[in-house]
């Protein structure tokens, strides 16, 4: 039927003759006020020797000279100002006590990622399922978790120990087989990644379900026709396709999540930020601390979304766009 | 029910709903091995969705549908019927090929990827031998070239060869073609119908939802006219085409031809 219908009809693809040569190109308007030039480029002109003479922006320049001065003067100032001490900075930047503290604060990053979108990604997956309990305890955990601060949270872990005195694993509600004292199981350090991860997980959740969210409907059903496995069909053709949307969103997390580690100094754990600030109080040397802080936080933030790009490219194959 | 009887498909009072509309009123038909059916009908009238029970993808509220004499979706004991679960009916998908109007192929694979990935993760074929038949089967639908593009390379039509190579790959008994040319444009459709016409001459028992009149004319064994979801009428294309005796019929093909 189609193939039977009327031959497509070719567009004239004669391009217009000549330029537009200002407001008045109409048919019938009244003779323009510089009637020459128009005629110069009107139909019969000669089209290769005309030149095209781009807008001049007077004003951009001005403001890139302006922007450039400030600049200059910024950077000047960060140099010759001894107030920021860059001595002071040079000598504690690779010094032992603040590389461990780099170490600890990654490691705070790595694990509160990892646990977190780990968990996130069983979220995500019960607030799609088809079951209304599953979806109403997942819903429920993300709104808990975001309503309540981080730094509120964490503290809640710190004092476990002095919620429940013991953690015991058995039958529930039955005998218990053996039990932990939560003193020792949930030292500082595993209460702030506990936060941290529980914390990230709800964010993480909402980011991974709309990234399946956001992959067509008719892949699960071309890959369900096809009869490929339930739980290869969402690692080998949901997830990759999610990652796309994933991604953008989840550097966004980490990124915040690693400077979000400095909010753990409220529990006396010797990551990044509160190292320096146990060092300038010290030594009252404040403003080149938080250099020697914020200089390591740029360079890990800038290697993170470097590690981003990478990642991005990888599960961009095949995409047109 | 399903006495042994020689058709491969075998649809029996089949009623779907979908909330308060009842999309499919009780259709039955019979698909004989190597027949190919090409079913017409209007817009809305329950084309896809009666494709889409066929293999499972939608579940039948009332009746039964058999292919290759096995229930599709259910397992019968006595008189009653158990569902299957998910492990089981996407192993009698494998048996079924869908060809979708929209192509749906996995846009982050390359084609042969597209193409192996369900016999090697649902047959467990061994990857070589997947690999080998599917440059086979791209062979045959002219994209031998093609291999290593991914889907968003390609035009429309040759995207939707390859979905067909896909769904041959797992050398199913029975395929099902939803409008697999209404989404190409005009001047590509000629060559995804050549495919589908080389697949019927070779046997293959396929049933095809489409608007090409022309092509159901030169291909089919059996046109079915649906209209709100009921068969109005059915047989051989030189009568459901030519000599409608519906009144529906004769107004459906008076508006397409
Ligand atoms: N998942 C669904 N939920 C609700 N209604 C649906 C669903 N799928 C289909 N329908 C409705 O069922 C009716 C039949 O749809 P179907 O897709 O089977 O028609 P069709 O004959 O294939 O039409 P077309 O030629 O436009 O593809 C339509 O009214 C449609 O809106
Ligand atoms: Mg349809």
């Amino acid at each position: 039927m189609s193939l039977t219908s009327d031959p497509p009809i070719d567009p004239p693809t004669e391009p217009a003759t000549g330029p537009p040569t200002g407001p008045s190109t109409g048919p019938s308007t009244d003779p323009p006020v510089d009637p020459p030039a128009a005629k110069a480029a009107g139909p019969g002109a000669d089209h290769e020797a005309l030149t095209v003479v781009p807008v001049r922006h007077p004003w951009r320049w001005v403001a890139i000279a302006a922007t450039a001065v400030l600049l200059a003067q910024f950077l000047n100032g960060l140099i010759t100002n001894p107030g920021w001490e860059w001595d002071v900075f040079a000598q504690f930047f690779t010094a032992p006590t603040i590389l461990k503290a780099v170490w600890i604060t990654l490691q705070l990053t790595f694990y509160g990622t990892a646990i977190g979108f780990a968990l996130g990604v069983v979220l995500a997956f019960m607030r799609l399922s088809a079951s209304a309990f599953l979806r109403t305890v997942a819903y429920g955990y993300i709104w808990a978790f975001r309503s309540i601060p981080l730094i509120v949270q964490l503290l809640f872990w710190f004092n476990l120990a002095y919620l429940y005195k013991e953690l015991q694993f058995g039958i529930p509600f039955g005998p218990g087989f053996f039990s932990f004292d939560t003193m020792n199981l949930v030292g500082a350090t595993s209460a702030a990644v506990l936060g941290l991860a529980l914390h990230q997980a709800a964010y993480a959740a909402e980011i991974v379900r709309g990234g399946v969210l956001a992959v067509d409907s008719g892949q699960l059903e071309a890959a369900s026709a096809l009869g490929i496995p339930r739980f290869r069909q969402l690692r080998r053709i949901v997830l990759p396709q999610a990652m796309r949307s994933i991604l953008p969103n989840a550097a966004n997390e980490i990124i915040s999540l690693f400077k979000g580690t400095s909010i753990v100094s409220v529990m006396a754990i010797g990551e990044l930020f509160y190292q320096v600030q146990v060092v300038y109080g010290r030594n009252g040397r404040v403003v080149p601390l938080l250099m020697v802080a914020t200089v390591w936080y740029i360079l890990l933030t800038t290697a993170l979304s470097v590690l981003q790009h990478y990642v991005e490219r990888h599960y961009a194959k095949g995409a047109v766009r | 029910m399903s006495a042994p009887s020689d058709a491969m498909v075998e649809i029996r009072s089949v009623h779907k709903r979908f909330g308060s509309l009842e999309v499919l009123r009780g259709i039955d038909l019979s698909v004989r091995p190597g027949e190919v059916t090409v079913v017409i009908g209007p817009s809305g009238s329950g084309k896809s969705t009666l494709l889409r029970t066929i293999n499972h993808l939608e579940k039948v509220d009332r009746g039964w549908i058999s292919v290759d004499g096995t229930l599709v979706g259910y397992r019968r004991d006595g008189n009653k019927l158990y569902e299957l679960r998910e492990r089981e009916v996407l192993r009698q998908r494998t048996k079924i090929g869908f060809v979708f109007q929209n192509f749906n192929l996995f846009p982050h694979l390359t084609v042969l990827e597209n193409i192996i990935e369900a016999p090697v993760s649902a047959l467990r074929r061994p990857r070589k031998e997947a690999v080998a038949a599917a440059e086979k089967l791209l062979d045959r639908v002219g994209l031998a070239d093609k291999a290593a593009a991914y889907p968003g390379q390609l035009s429309g039509g040759q995207q939707q060869r390859v979905a067909i190579a896909r769904a041959l790959a797992l050398e199913p008994r029975l395929l099902l073609f939803d409008e697999p040319t209404s989404a190409l444009d005009p001047e590509l459709v000629g060559e995804v119908l050549d495919v589908i016409k080389d697949l019927a001459h070779g046997g293959t028992t396929m049933i095809v939802v489409t608007h090409e009149i022309g092509f159901a004319r030169e291909v089919a064994d059996t046109v079915v006219f649906m209209d709100e979801g009921r068969i109005v009428e059915q047989g051989p294309p030189a009568d459901v085409l030519d000599r409608p005796t519906q009144e529906r019929t004769r107004a459906f093909l008076s508006k397409v031809l």
